[in-house]
């Protein structure tokens, strides 16, 4: 039977895990992923799985045990965030190259300096080019469930492709929710066993994976790489169709959850924990007259080009927050996406783009009315204010009319 | 190798495998070099030192005897050539190919 139980997103996940009950967990322990690990721990001391759990000095030898390991024919997790992240960088690449399905929650986190430990997507932002797939959640429940998905959608034989499943530092990772932790045997049964494409351990077949790759292959095998993950998006749609017939959830199952869009004029694109507080700002500009909506992306990587552009081409108006600078870029990850995804249609909306919530400066409905004020002000006069703004910054916050 | 180096980049195995034990003896490395070696039988004495330092084991051996060089695989390091001790003219000599 399911069960409903008060947990912080870190436990959610623990559980997830704990269902999957991978064959090794290699992890090092960092703010605020530790107390996910430390639950995990206490499954396994409680005899509640066998996972081979591999203490590590770092988080590189954290990627690199899962990464050997995976390679050894293992079903393999790890979880990890911010600056650990940021250590695993170069084995990220090699988890992906080597087309291991490695699923990897992280709880999102400002990166140092100056040193912070509260949330913020800077983390796997710089990560979104590594080759793994990306799936955000919105709350402890999501991360549940895009947990136990994430490893049918990586291990799937057309994608075998890694993925991280997000949960923002503290809002969702410490926050105490109610949460569906669905039957254990039912969970077993979705996620299924583990049936790796190769594994370096069959003597009988002895086979040499990472050898020197020149110019002569090398192009070759990273493209064979992102067919992987092109394959996906087909296979999160499958995955997410048979989770929730199989559980009866009630959460985003698809590329991202298009809310009250259908009649939609303006509309807000968000990522994550903030999607709670975007929600409200729709209804009530809704309540206002105002024709709004509200844009959660669920799946970052691979991006939802299409979808996504059909979906504001025919918007007056689409601001976009991004919880992260793309330093010199345009604005944030999510809005250059968005840009460039509707780049060939005829209409296009005007487009405005506010960073916020760095270091877990906290987001309130009032920073996103503003945003969404400016919006309709930017549309009416034809001008953005700005086009790049930044949410409850010291100096240039614009109060909500 | 052939067939392998003339392969789509659909066709190759998945992640860079190489699925095959042992096959980089079939990886052509005798194009790498611009120098190759050219052996004179007559002037070895048959110490087999060359054969002992070629570090891609391109000195081809018969009953105990050098024969000759493998070309396929010779990357023209040179290395016999220079070990070989025969005097005043060696056994191994390097030319332009």
């Amino acid at each position: 039977m399911p069960e409903r139980m008060a947990l912080t997103g870190n436990e959610a996940v623990a559980h997830a895990m704990r269902q999957i009950n991978p064959d090794t967990m290699a992890a090092y322990p960092i703010t605020p992923q530790t107390a996910m690990m430390q639950k995990f721990a206490d499954f396994a001391a409680d005899g509640l799985i066998d996972t081979d759990i591999v203490l590590v000095e770092s988080e590189h030898s954290a990627m690199s045990a899962t990464v050997g390991a995976a390679a050894a024919g293992a079903r393999s997790m790890t979880a990890t965030a911010a600056c650990g992240l940021a250590l695993m960088w170069e084995i990220l690449y090699i988890a992906s190259s080597y087309r291991l399905p490695i699923v990897m929650p992280v709880v999102n986190r400002a990166l140092s300096g100056p040193i912070n430990i509260q949330g913020d997507h800077s983390d796997t932002m710089g990560t979104r080019d590594a080759g793994w797939i990306h799936l955000f959640s919105e709350n402890a429940q999501e991360a549940y469930e895009n947990t136990l998905q994430a490893i049918r959608i990586a291990e799937h034989p057309d994608v075998l492709t890694p993925a991280m499943v997000t949960l923002d530092g503290f809002i969702i990772s410490h926050g105490v929710e109610t949460v569906t932790i669905y039957d254990d045997a039912k969970a077993k049964k979705f996620v299924g066993e583990y049936n790796p494409r190769y594994t370096l351990l069959d003597a009988n077949h002895p086979m040499t994976l990472g050898a020197l790759d020149f110019s002569d292959f090398y192009f070759e095998h990273k493209v064979s790489q992102l067919d992987g993950m092109m394959a996906s998006p087909q296979v999160v749609l499958d995955v997410g169709k048979e989770f929730k017939e199989t559980f009866g959830g009630e959460e985003c199952y698809e590329f991202f959850e298009a809310y009250k869009m259908d009649d939609a004029e303006y509309a807000v694109v968000v990522l994550g924990s903030t999607a709670g507080a975007a929600r409200m700002v729709v209804d009530d500009l809704r309540g206002r007259g105002v024709k709004a909506g509200m844009i959660k992306i669920r799946m970052f990587r691979p991006f939802p080009y299409q979808e996504i552009a059909k979906l504001i081409s025919p918007l007056k108006g689409c601001t976009i927050l991004d919880r992260s600078i793309a330093y010199g870029g345009d604005g944030g990850p999510v809005h250059i996406e968005i840009r460039s995804a509707l780049y060939g249609y005829n209409s296009v909306p005007m487009l405005t783009n506010y960073i916020y919530g760095l270091g877990g400066k906290p987001i309130e409905p009032e920073h996103i009315m503003s945003a969404m004020n400016e919006l309709q002000e930017a549309v009416k006069t034809g001008t953005p204010k700005r086009r790049i703004g930044f949410l409850n910054l010291k100096e240039d916050y614009v109060p909500a009319v | 190798m052939k067939k392998y180096f003339d392969a789509k980049y659909k066709e190759l195995p998945l992640a860079g495998l190489i699925e095959e034990a042992g096959n980089a003896e079939k990886y052509e490395t005798g194009t790498w070099g611009t120098f190759r070696p050219v052996f004179h039988p007559e002037l070895c004495i048959q110490c087999l030192f060359c054969w002992v330092y070629c570090p891609d084991s391109a000195i081809l051996v018969e009953n105990g005897e050098v024969v000759g060089i493998d070309y396929y695989h010779c990357k023209g390091c040179e290395i016999c050539s220079m070990e070989c001790p025969t005097k005043p003219e060696k056994a191994i000599t390097m030319e332009k190919k």
